[in-house]
């Protein structure tokens, strides 16, 4: 009997140690480039950062906005997403709502055109002609039309809609309402939840792209993102750790920060939205994933 | 009579038929007109012809793909990334959700999983830029490794193609590892409790219950999602590799996207490109039906 609460104590001990290291493991490398990005760039140089800055600066934070291209990228990054999620978000609850009218005409065809999508798409190739024959390269469109309606989140958004009591909108229908009022005013209200889920998770995928900057927007500087940025500083660090970026850009300006610090202080700036958001939605996401992966 | 009692059901739907109408034709531009695309894979596509005046070649571009040595490279990164990943990444959710579920300090709980999930919300840039600082030759990694005295020089992990796939894989499960519990630790709310009352009674410690209950009762999610992972090993995504590679590692970084990018995009042979996307799509979907296919036999569960 003694023997086997020694064995859970050991285990106990064992299995908080381990819960520990991975949340430091987690959290030192944000940490560390949140501390570099707070310091003096040649009093980096010097190395020994750990998680704390020696001599705090914000001069990283400075300099990275006064180069020309990164306000623009910072408007566009928020551009996209607000309206990227806002339009994203109801064109999926309205898909949604209508697959989920037993009484829809059209009802199965519809769903099924939406459901092979997500296993067969053109690729690459086809979509990049497509992009370039609708005239969308360089055009802030093509942020946000793409891309609108993702199969997997209006199957989510269906099974919390399949949840929901039928009766509610037959009395709004005898009421008289149609059926966009009452979707927009009945059912949409009902699915604030998972709402809140899919929102967060498009309004991230949108903050997070680079890729379609890279393909399709990089001959317009105005419409570059964040994201796609700090991927040219870290390709170009890549590629050799002589050359910097920025100063090739202008090469008559005076180096007051290393490109090294200056690529910490745009990963945090690309980090932090993220990091603000996060905790305030923590508690949707959790059962939004939950439906969406017991349904798939 | 039928066709007015159609027309009478067409006209009372009205605005759900325009609200999914938008729709339906977004549908049929952005992601019907590209399959259409395929057929370049067959034809010599030439720029400034419409696609139906192009010129027929048959397999040539898959027998010229299948010729590649490059082809062959980008295949086996593929794999070789895809495997590792299977290995590697697939059994730590697994065992992390059952760690979890045996922490009984829910405040303690809380706080590892909320940390666990945060890498998952940045991108694959952010993430590119904290693994090549943490595995700079001044990053804190050399740094345990000489103090250690494993090393006396500071590692190019970076730069040194033989540890590309590993950081691939490792970067991977740091980003996902807390997420890919979720599903896990939702199947483990839904076991019967009664079943750890049970075998409380007949003695069993924590340990003997976490293997002998909690492990098989999310078996069926373990098995659905391990086929789920098989039907998708071609579909690796190009993201990390694209991010993480540099000039000295591109030949092991090289995945079948990256190849259809390079040689598709970049050097502009269309045809050639879409050749090697409709090979993927094929081997995707034959794949992704097989598993279905299994899961169905092993599981009695479908994913299609």
């Amino acid at each position: 009997m003694k023997k086997k609460a020694a064995g859970e104590l050991v285990f106990e001990i064992f299995n908080y140690t381990l819960m520990i290291i991975l949340a430091v493991v987690t959290l030192y490398p944000f940490l560390h480039v949140l501390a570099v990005s707070l310091n003096d760039p040649y009093d980096t140089v010097r190395g020994g950062i750990t998680i704390f800055p020696r001599k705090f600066t914000m001069v990283n934070f400075i300099e990275m906005l006064n180069y020309p291209q990164i306000p623009w990228a910072v408007l566009i990054t928020v551009l996209r997403t607000v309206i990227g999620t806002a339009v994203g978000v109801l064109s999926t609850a309205m898909v949604a709502y209508v697959i989920n009218r037993k009484d829809f005409i059209a009802r199965k065809p519809v769903a099924i055109m939406f459901i092979i999508t997500m296993y067969v798409g053109g690729g690459l190739i086809p979509d990049y002609m497509l992009i370039r024959g609708l005239g969308l390269m360089n055009n802030f469109l093509v942020y946000i039309l793409p891309g609108l309606i993702s199969p997997f989140n209006v199957i989510v958004i269906r099974s919390y809609m399949e949840g929901l009591p039928s009766d509610l909108e037959e009395s709004a229908m005898i009421d008289g309402a149609n059926d966009f009022l009452i979707f927009w005013k009945i059912i949409l209200p009902l699915c604030a939840p998972v709402i809140a889920t899919i929102s967060l998770f498009i309004a991230v995928g949108h903050w997070n792209s680079w890729f379609d900057t890279y393909l399709y927007c990089s001959g317009e500087p105005k419409l570059t993102t964040l994201q796609f940025e700090l991927q040219k500083i870290l390709s170009n660090a890549a590629a050799s750790s002589q050359v910097d970026y920025y100063s090739n850009l202008d090469p008559n300006r005076t180096m007051k920060v290393t490109p090294h610090s200056l690529r910490m202080a745009m990963t945090i700036i690309v980090t932090l939205p993220i990091l603000f958001v996060y905790p305030f939605v923590q508690r949707y996401f959790i059962q939004g994933m939950t439906i969406g992966a017991i349904k798939s | 009579m039928h066709s007015k009692k159609l027309s009478n059901k067409l006209w009372r739907q009205k605005y759900l038929i325009l609200m999914i109408f938008p729709f339906i034709i977004w549908l049929i531009i952005f992601r019907y007109i590209p399959l259409w695309g395929w057929i370049m894979a067959f034809q010599d596509y030439k720029p400034g012809r419409p696609i139906w005046n192009q010129e027929w070649v048959g397999f040539r571009w898959f027998v010229e793909m299948f010729q590649d040595p490059d082809f062959y490279k980008a295949m086996r990164n593929t794999l070789v990334m895809s495997f590792m990943g299977l290995i590697f990444g697939f059994p730590l959710p697994i065992v992390l959700a059952l760690l979890l579920n045996e922490i009984k300090n829910i405040a303690f709980k809380r706080t590892v999983q909320t940390i666990s999930y945060l890498p998952h919300f940045v991108s694959w840039v952010v993430v590119a830029s904290l693994v090549s600082e943490i595995l700079s030759p001044s990053g804190v990694i050399n740094q345990i490794l000489q103090k250690l005295h494993l090393t006396n020089y500071p590692i190019m992990f970076m730069a040194e193609p033989r540890y590309f796939w590993w950081i691939v894989t490792f970067s991977d499960i740091w980003k996902e590892l807390g997420w890919n519990t979720i599903i896990y630790l939702a199947a483990i709310t839904s076991i019967n409790p009664e079943l750890y009352e049970a075998a409380t009674v007949d003695g069993a410690g924590r340990f003997r219950k976490m293997i002998s209950i909690t492990l098989p009762g999310i078996m069926p999610t373990v098995t659905v999602l391990l086929i789920l992972s098989i039907g998708n090993i071609i579909n690796i995504g190009f993201e990390k590799q694209f991010l993480l590679r540099t000039a000295a590692t591109r030949d092991v970084a090289d995945v079948i996207d990256l190849y259809i990018l390079t040689y598709g995009i970049g050097t502009g042979r269309y045809s050639f490109g879409t050749a090697a996307g409709v090979f993927k799509s094929v081997v995707s979907l034959v794949l992704l039906v097989f598993a279905n296919w299994f899961s169905k036999k092993t599981t009695g569960y479908r994913m299609m």
